[in-house]
């Protein structure tokens, strides 16, 4: 579908301003420099708190600073597939075209986030647990998340046309989300089963102030890092299309 | 309903008479079993110990492998583009095909489970329980395997992706058919297991022909 | 910098990795946005 040249209506709707691929490029193209010095101001201010001024934790002692990493890309992690599955949702019941480019753009982000997340995990529990990997409920579903991830990725690499990788892979993310939840609490089931109650927890019930504060730094320039490779990524994709567009068109005009 | 019939027919008919693929993939399923004891020594009470485990990976290792043949040939052949054109809709298409294949390929592999059962040193009543987990857990893998295959084959080389793609969403039918069959939490556990199993299965059939649907006909358009 | 007691090492891998990690992950999403940027400007497309 595509709504070049076409400009029946005089004044545009919010909803089809943002539904518009070109109307979106120009309206977000001014938001990526702000959005980036504010994350790389979030994430300074959240290092220097994470190292120079929270304590260390009584028990875990100054593992606990892995925390500040550790805990904002668990969170993208299941954040960034939630973010897809609204885009497939987009792609299967709106067919917005934009919806096709968001799903594409995430999926290698949160493959990434998922990874750190899994990787700062085992570097905070080779300390406190002595071991790298554990096979605790949380570790594992987050590394069957991974490959759900990893799986996708492959998916639209696939195919060659993007329009019906894109629908095909809104299926699939869509029976992934609701397939996760399941796998969630089969694993936790399993994980219990196997260890009855010997893992420590990450979040008790309470936590300082002291404690509380870099994270949420740290939180929220994670997130806004996402936000703004999300777009960056998006406009890419916009343009690659427009590109492959214009490239066939070029080569048709050679064959005439 | 008659055209849901005929598809069923079809298949059967395809899938036994086709040059003994099934008893290709029962042998896959055995060997796959027996090969184990070569790996980790021939120990009664250990095999005995992960006898059950080993049944579940072969039995998932041998629908994996079976899942290529239920739309690519179709697809290549032409006949599922007259199922699209069909009065009857995709998702009863797809249902068929599921019970066709449960039946060909997951029937086979409970009916020579006992064998491996035997050289794994399983007892009677764990063995029991293993054929009625494999009997309430295997429509849920043909129902993800249907599912994968069907996001799968509008993609030329799409054979090694459907397993892939589907294996981490059949990690719950795994741990709970194992965990229906180890009695490690105590009987309560294993029924309890049995029980979301056959949930699982319920559901994995009710909704898999519809998102297979969707994604043929969204693959193909 | 202050002293980061007995698992300094763990704590050096965990961000070290997730720094490496987002810069390249940074790296390539603005070279991918670079390269198909400049592959339009060769085509002629000046809408950005």
């Amino acid at each position: 579908m595509n709504l070049n040249g076409i400009d029946d209506t005089p004044k545009m709707s919010w909803w089809s301003r943002l539904a518009h691929p070109g109307q979106f490029l120009s309206w977000t193209r001014p938001l990526i420099w702000p959005l980036a010095a504010l994350t790389l101001v979030l994430m300074l201010v959240g290092l220097w708190f994470a190292f120079f001024n929270s304590p260390a934790d009584y028990q875990m002692g100054d593992t606990v600073r892995i925390m500040y990493v550790h805990v904002p890309t668990a969170w993208l992690s299941q954040f960034v597939y939630a973010a897809m599955s609204v885009s497939a949702l987009g792609t299967l019941v709106w067919r917005h075209p934009l919806a096709d480019v968001s799903m594409k753009a995430a999926a290698p982000l949160g493959a990434a986030f998922t990874a750190m997340a899994l990787f700062t995990g085992s570097m905070w529990g080779r300390p406190t647990w002595g071991t790298f990997w554990e096979w605790d409920g949380r570790m594992t579903s987050t590394l069957i998340l991974l490959f759900i991830y990893l799986g996708i990725i492959a998916l639209w690499r696939a195919f060659d046309d993007q329009l019906r990788a894109a629908r095909v892979v809104a299926v699939f993310t869509l029976v992934g989300a609701v397939n996760v939840p399941i796998i969630k609490f089969s694993v936790d089931w399993w994980s219990t089963l196997h260890q009855p109650a010997s893992v420590f927890r990450a979040d008790g019930p309470t936590m300082p102030g002291s404690l509380l504060t870099p994270l949420f730094v740290m939180f929220f320039a994670f997130t806004l890092l996402f936000v703004t490779l999300q777009l960056l990524a998006m406009h890419t994709e916009i343009r690659r299309r427009r590109l492959i567009t214009l490239e066939r068109r070029a080569a048709q005009g050679d064959a005439l | 309903m008659s055209g849901f019939l005929g598809v069923l027919q079809r298949e059967l008919r395809l899938n036994l008479s086709g040059g003994g693929e099934v008893l290709t993939l029962v042998l896959f399923f055995i060997i796959v079993g027996a090969i184990v004891p070569f790996a980790i020594g021939p120990d009664q009470v250990l095999l005995a110990s992960i006898a059950p485990g080993i049944i579940w990976i072969a039995a998932f290792l041998a629908m994996l492998l079976g899942l290529d043949r239920l739309f690519r040939p179709d697809r290549d052949d032409g006949t599922l583009a007259l199922y699209r054109l069909a009065d009857m809709s995709m998702a009863g298409v797809v249902a068929a095909k599921v019970i066709a294949h449960w039946l060909t390929t997951a029937l086979p592999l409970i009916i020579a489970s006992p064998f491996l059962a035997m050289i794994l040193a399983m007892d009677g009543p764990t063995f029991a329980r293993t054929a009625l987990s494999l009997l309430l857990g295997t429509p849920a893998l043909a129902a993800f395997g249907a599912f994968g295959a069907a996001v799968t084959v509008a993609i030329r080389r799409g054979g090694l992706l459907a397993p892939i793609l589907i294996a981490p969403l059949c990690v719950p039918v795994l741990i709970f058919g194992v965990g229906a069959i180890a009695p490690l939490g105590g009987p309560d556990q294993a029924s309890s297991a049995m029980l979301f199993l056959a949930a699982l299965s319920l559901m994995a059939l009710a909704l898999s022909p519809f998102a297979a649907a969707l994604a043929i006909d969204w693959g193909e358009e | 910098m202050i002293g980061l007691g007995e698992h300094a090492e763990f704590i050096i891998a965990a961000y070290a990795g997730v720094f490496i990690g987002l810069g390249l992950l940074i790296g390539r999403i603005v070279y991918d946005s670079r390269r198909v940027r400049a592959r339009l400007e060769a085509l002629g497309d000046r809408r950005g």
